[in-house]
């Protein structure tokens, strides 16, 4: 199992800790990662709204480099995912379309023939791991730890464009994957809604506004964590959480963790070594009802 | 087959405060929609339910409401789409507008945004002497938003709306796009500069939940995202959303990747000091995490191909 590792900029800029936890988790798990350096951001949707071409020119590069390695891509971020997903069907479903980027490329020899496969680690352990192998390499249960899954919307909509008709299970994967470390899913209306963050520097009150619901709503139902496979939703959910709080003049507290956080920690693995310590909401209660057996 | 509703009740004029769930069992046929199950407990089970609903072929719009908590037409949605393990089917009356009774609300917050966008044509000069004529091809890339039925499944399901009633909304901002579209219009800037106000375009988040709930393919955010182009082409780029994109656009042109640090000063203007301090506790605080973006940003490899893309393609715009 190798893939063409696309780290986003997120997961070394914002979010460095990121990055290591995907690293060390996908070793332990037997996924082989070679780092796609060269590849340019995706535009994250903001360059598309400027100049669509622009943003799937960037993308059509970076899957044809993929294809030039001869390897599916993996990507750490919903709106990475998403972007590229929607760049994907909008090159496929239109060959014309296709031939006329693959002109911008030639300048750099690149060709993208149309035949990348685009998927997000969380579809990649369900998917392609599979579920049974996850659990064998759990070896720390996260045994009664409630969890709420909170998804970012690019990698759950439209869902035209994710695949989700091909493979139905990417509807629920996150909730399958916490299960399958051991942990509860705590159910709430927020895992599909927004987290606010792209407009948080436009209308910051709104955007925090966001932070505030998702994270009481869950908290309200018992969540002891929130856990979410996108690196954007987690600076706004972590990081803007203390002024959530005092938006809504209340305390919130919630751990919100990377998903690779988690398998790493039902995996035994060291919670330093995965960041778990850089995070603006402390995860240190959380980390005392991990018992580390590895 | 057989189904449970499982509908969210509220009567106004009932003396319990609030609202609360009602569970219908019932055998409906394997290709029955929603609405025929909502309709048979109507007719057979359950008088006082009451729903909106006209035309039962998804052209009136009268019948959005919640299913399993996403906005759909209950006469396009078939019930062996949308039902659980447990055969149920959870029902709710649409989000973000007051509710009448039971499952009709009130879309008069709908119908007002619609209302502020002037949905009306506004030329310029003396009036022709027959009807304004425009060109077919002129009008066909409007086609699409034109097909709204509003329904107000988009303005049920946006995310903006719910932390912001002064949002316009995905359905008032289509139809925003479609008057600013049409050749026979000529309040454009007018327009663009209205739609660039508090509450307007800068607003959405782009959650796509409209995309995906619109029965009709109008793509609401894909309008908003247009307008905001047209907004910055027309020179309406004095505010932070306008700045984020520009800015966003110029860091990954320049070194092919984002620069989260530099972002929200760009955004919010070297000299927008009050802005810049109310973003610091949060820096301060991931800076002390050891979290902070790297303050030497480096380029990707090859960034000056990423910059020729730019050129490239922009240069054609
Ligand atoms: S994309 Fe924008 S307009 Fe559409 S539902 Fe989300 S916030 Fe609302
Ligand atoms: S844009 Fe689509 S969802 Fe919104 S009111 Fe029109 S038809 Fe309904």
């Amino acid at each position: 199992m190798k893939y063409a590792f696309f780290p986003g900029c997120v997961s070394r800029g914002g979010c460095p800790e990121l990055y290591p936890s995907v690293v060390n988790v996908c070793e332990r798990i037997g996924i082989e990662l070679e780092v796609m350096e060269g590849a340019a951001c995706t535009g994250a949707g903001v360059l598309q709204e400027k100049n669509q071409r622009l943003g799937d020119s960037l993308n059509a590069r970076t899957f044809a480099m993929a294809e030039a390695m001869g390897l599916p891509i993996m990507t750490i971020c919903s709106t990475c995912q998403g972007t590229m997903s929607q760049a994907h069907k909008r090159l496929a479903d239109d060959p014309a379309y296709m031939a006329e980027i693959n002109e911008i490329l030639a300048e750099e020899g690149l060709e993208y023939k149309g035949e990348v496969v685009v998927k997000h680690l969380l579809w990649i352990l369900v998917e392609d791991v599979g579920l049974e192998t996850l659990k064998k390499h759990v070896t720390n249960p996260l045994v009664g730890l409630k969890m709420a899954p909170f998804y970012g919307c690019y990698i759950i909509r439209p869902t035209g464009a994710l695949g989700f008709e091909e493979h139905p299970e990417r509807e629920d994967s996150l909730e399958r994957v916490i299960e399958a470390l051991g942990a509860e899913v705590v159910e709430f209306a927020g895992k599909t809604r927004c987290c606010g963050f792209p407009i948080l520097t436009i209308n910051e009150r709104n955007s925090v506004a966001m932070v505030a619901n998702h994270t009481l709503d869950a908290k309200g139902l018992g969540a002891d964590a929130m856990v979410t496979p996108c690196p954007l939703c987690h600076l706004n959910l972590d990081g803007f959480q203390p002024k959530a709080a005092a938006q809504s003049r209340t305390t919130i507290d919630l751990p919100i963790l990377h998903l690779p956080q988690v398998v790493g920690l039902a995996m035994g693995m060291d919670p330093k070594a995965m960041g778990l310590n850089k995070h603006i909401i402390s995860t240190k209660k959380l980390l005392s009802r991990v018992a580390v057996s590895a | 087959m057989e189904v449970t509703l499982n509908v969210k009740r509220f009567d106004p004029e009932s003396k319990e405060q609030g609202s609360h769930f009602q569970e219908y069992n019932l055998e409906v046929e394997d290709h029955s929609t929603v609405l025929d199950a909502l309709v048979k407990v109507r007719e057979e089970v359950d008088g006082t339910l009451a729903l909106r609903c006209s035309c039962r072929a998804s052209i009136c719009g009268s019948c959005s409401m919640r299913v399993n908590g996403h906005a759909k037409l209950v006469c396009k949605t078939k019930l062996r789409d949308v039902i659980q393990h447990d055969h149920k089917v959870l029902v709710e009356p649409m989000n973000n507008m007051p509710v009448v009774k039971d499952l009709v609300a009130d879309m008069k917050p709908f119908w007002d945004k619609v209302r502020a966008i002037q949905p009306w044509l506004q030329p310029d000069g003396a009036a022709p002497e027959r009807e304004y004529i425009a060109p077919n091809a002129t009008m066909l890339h409007l086609t699409g938003v034109m097909s709204c039925i509003m329904c107000g499944a988009c303005v049920s399901d946006c995310t903006a709306l719910e932390v912001d009633k002064n949002f316009l909304g995905p359905a008032a901002l289509a139809k925003a796009y479609r008057f600013l579209g049409d050749p026979r219009d000529d309040a454009g800037n007018n327009r663009l500069k209205m739609y660039g106000e508090s509450g307007g375009i800068w607003d959405c988040t782009r959650c796509m939940e409209c995309v995906q709930v619109c029965p009709k393919g109008v793509a609401p955010m894909e309008r908003i995202m247009s307008l905001r182009d047209q907004a910055i082409q027309a020179g309406f780029n004095n505010n932070n959303g306008a700045r984020h994109t520009e800015s966003f656009s110029e860091l990954v042109k320049h070194s092919g990747r984002l620069d989260e640090l530099r972002l929200p000063i760009k955004t919010f203007g070297m000299f927008n000091f009050p802005a810049l301090i109310g973003l610091l506790p949060v820096g301060l605080r991931a800076l002390r995490r050891g979290k902070m973006p790297p303050i030497i940003h480096k380029s990707i490899p090859g960034a000056e191909k990423v910059r020729r893309i730019f050129e490239k393609v922009e240069g054609k715009k």
